[in-house]
């Protein structure tokens, strides 16, 4: 160890470990940096939807019933009046659900459909309610189509883009076409269980269309309705 | 050569800096609906990370729902409680936030020590828990409000933290901005930027490495407690290294006051501490709306107390977090004030355009959040 007793290298010694520290930091940070980029549900939803289709083949509406998580619902029923204390029936539940679709209005209903790839617009929610049961509480509301289409190609997808509210199709017939032409065809495509798999599976289409090229949209939920 | 040092010492900060702040900027981008970058969207390479992650946090965060229900029958399922309240502030504090990015960029811009750095992180998680605890207790607990009016409540204060992170910012922008265009003028008494540049250095000891040290650092603060303040941010450091540091005591304070942070004595009075709380207060007063949640799910329970104890423990996570990245930045920083040279007048320039441009970032963070181009994990009210 004579090589180190000489201030020179010693000198350059401190250097290359001060470097080595710094890059460290440099890596921590840079680590910690990445994982600012994303943030987790809040809530959690259960998402079940129903396409409507006229006699004619027009597609008109969507009808969603979106279940809330156990702690969502809890929080959503706080200072609720009701007639009797513990039971929410849907008279008792009819103003929360007003609120409901109102605040929605400015998230878009978080659903997001494209005819042939040209965006579709919805009118006011019409039909809705909310039910309380064991599971949680249960919004029901249809999303008419501002201009109700016929399309060979529509897709449908259900996602929060910033990520605060975690959609998910129920596992069984999450969405079901109702009076659609017999050779309608449907392909789901659901992000996977795990966060990461989910950012694979999706292809780059998926983040690069328009307004859809956000964060929450790797966790989105995608409908395609094929009527050729 | 020095000079070509101080650059290289500029370019590793604004790295650091730009990594730690970008990330929550990033996600913004992304959540903005309008307009969002085609870059926004991460790769696959750092799925992994940011999946389990995810995964993780959002495992501790629907856990807590189902161990408070379970806490109703067994008492001892309040310490899974804890446990997971703990384990999930860590995680969450690492996810997106404004909160820690304009923390570390004001430690940045100022002269604050790791040590302080880690006392304000501490605060403003605790003061996050706290005024969620309030929220919940006054509004739900004492006036049985409901949900969305306690929801519009976390807006308000959500708008009042962003316009008091701007202020905040514009603010540190002024004096900071006043220290660079001083230090950029060449016709300043070039003691004045090395002498504060050498007090950044200093600060660069207090942690992280373990060689002997022969810089010499020049003080011109005309403060006695400088020396007592200082020699305790090297006592922290655990490391027996020797200083020698000259300290002169002269006539060059009628600038140097302004050109860099508080001086020790300032941090250490009450002045300096209010100086520190103001900034993490403009992030401490906006609550976590998964808090919220927690108790209000705790309170609908019976069992407010543990949803508050959760709170608490959750704010405990999360300031370990915070304090993390918080060293980690002013380590950075103390990284390119070595790198950058303590006696180069060039260096202090560089350094002295750091903290510009830290204080820059927190004015952009402020003002971004509060005309919507930002937002971390905005509140959702429905």
């Amino acid at each position: 160890m004579t090589v180190s007793m000489d201030p020179g290298f010693r000198r350059d010694d401190r250097r290359v470990s001060r470097a080595i520290l710094g890059l460290f930091a440099l890596l921590l940070a840079f680590t910690s940096g990445i994982t600012t980029a994303f943030a987790h549900p809040h809530v959690f939803v259960a998402a079940r939807s129903e396409l409507l289709y006229a006699p004619d083949g027009t597609i008109t509406g969507v009808r969603h019933a979106w279940t809330f998580d156990d702690m969502f619902s809890t929080y959503a029923l706080q200072g609720l009046a009701t007639k009797t204390p513990g039971v929410y029936t849907r008279e008792d539940l009819a103003p929360l659900a007003q609120t409901n679709v109102e605040s929605l209005q400015e998230y878009k209903f978080f659903t997001f459909a494209k005819a042939n790839g040209k965006k579709e617009l919805f009118n006011d929610p019409i039909d809705y309610y909310l039910v309380k049961s064991d599971e949680g509480l249960t919004l029901h509301f249809t999303l008419p189509f501002k201009t109700p289409f016929k399309t060979k190609q529509l897709a449908l997808e259900v996602f929060d883009p910033s990520y605060f509210i975690d959609f998910s199709l129920e596992k069984k017939d999450p969405i079901k076409l109702v009076g659609a032409p017999a050779s309608c065809t449907m392909g789901i495509q659901r992000p996977n269980d795990g966060g990461a798999a989910k950012a694979q599976t999706m292809n780059e289409d998926t983040f690069m269309n328009g307004e859809n090229s956000n964060f929450g949209a790797m966790f989105a939920n995608k409908v395609t309705v094929d009527c050729p | 050569m020095s000079k070509s040092r101080a650059v290289f010492g500029a370019a590793l900060v604004v790295l650091a800096c730009v990594v730690i702040v970008d990330a929550s900027m990033h996600a913004a981008f992304a959540q903005n609906p309008f307009g969002a970058p085609k870059g926004a969207v991460p790769d696959s390479q750092v799925g992994g990370i940011i999946g389990w992650l995810l995964t993780k946090q959002s495992e501790f965060y629907r856990a807590m729902s189902s161990t408070i229900r379970a806490a109703k029958s067994d008492g001892s399922a309040v310490w899974t409680l804890l446990g997971i309240s703990f384990l999930y502030g860590i995680f969450h504090a690492a996810g997106p936030g404004h909160g820690k990015a304009v923390i570390s960029s004001y430690l940045v811009a100022n002269e604050e020590t790791a040590k302080r750095g880690i006392a304000l992180s501490f605060v403003s998680a605790l003061m996050q828990a706290l005024v969620a605890v309030l929220i919940v207790g006054i509004g739900a607990w004492l006036l049985n409000v409901t949900a969305r009016t306690m929801c519009s409540t976390e807006r308000v204060i959500e708008i009042a933290s962003y316009g008091l992170i701007a202020a905040f910012g514009a603010r540190l922008v002024w004096i900071k901005g006043r220290g660079f265009f001083r230090a950029i003028r060449p016709s300043l008494k070039t003691s004045g930027p090395q002498l504060a540049m050498a007090h950044a250095s200093a600060h660069a000891h207090s942690h992280s490495h373990d060689h002997g040290h022969d810089h010499h650092h020049h003080h011109d603060h005309g403060h006695a407690h400088a020396h007592t303040a200082h020699a305790e941010a090297h006592a922290h450091a655990h490391h027996d290294h020797a200083h020698h540091h000259h300290h002169a005591h002269d006539d060059h304070c009628d600038h140097c006051g302004h050109s860099h942070g508080p001086t020790p004595d300032q941090l250490a009075g009450p002045g300096g501490w209010a100086r520190g709380l103001s900034a993490v207060l403009t992030v401490g007063i906006r609550p976590c709306s998964g808090a919220i949640l927690v108790l209000v799910f705790a309170l609908a329970q019976g069992l407010f107390w543990a949803g508050i104890a959760a709170t608490f423990v959750m704010g405990l996570g999360t300031a370990i977090t915070v304090a993390t990245i918080a060293v980690i930045a002013v380590s950075a920083k103390g990284l390119a004030a070595r790198l950058a040279g303590s006696k180069d007048g060039s260096g202090a320039l560089v350094m002295r355009g750091i903290e510009f441009g830290a204080a820059a970032l927190v004015l952009v963070f402020g003002v971004g959040l509060l005309f919507g181009y930002l937002g971390t994990e905005p509140v959702r009210c429905f």
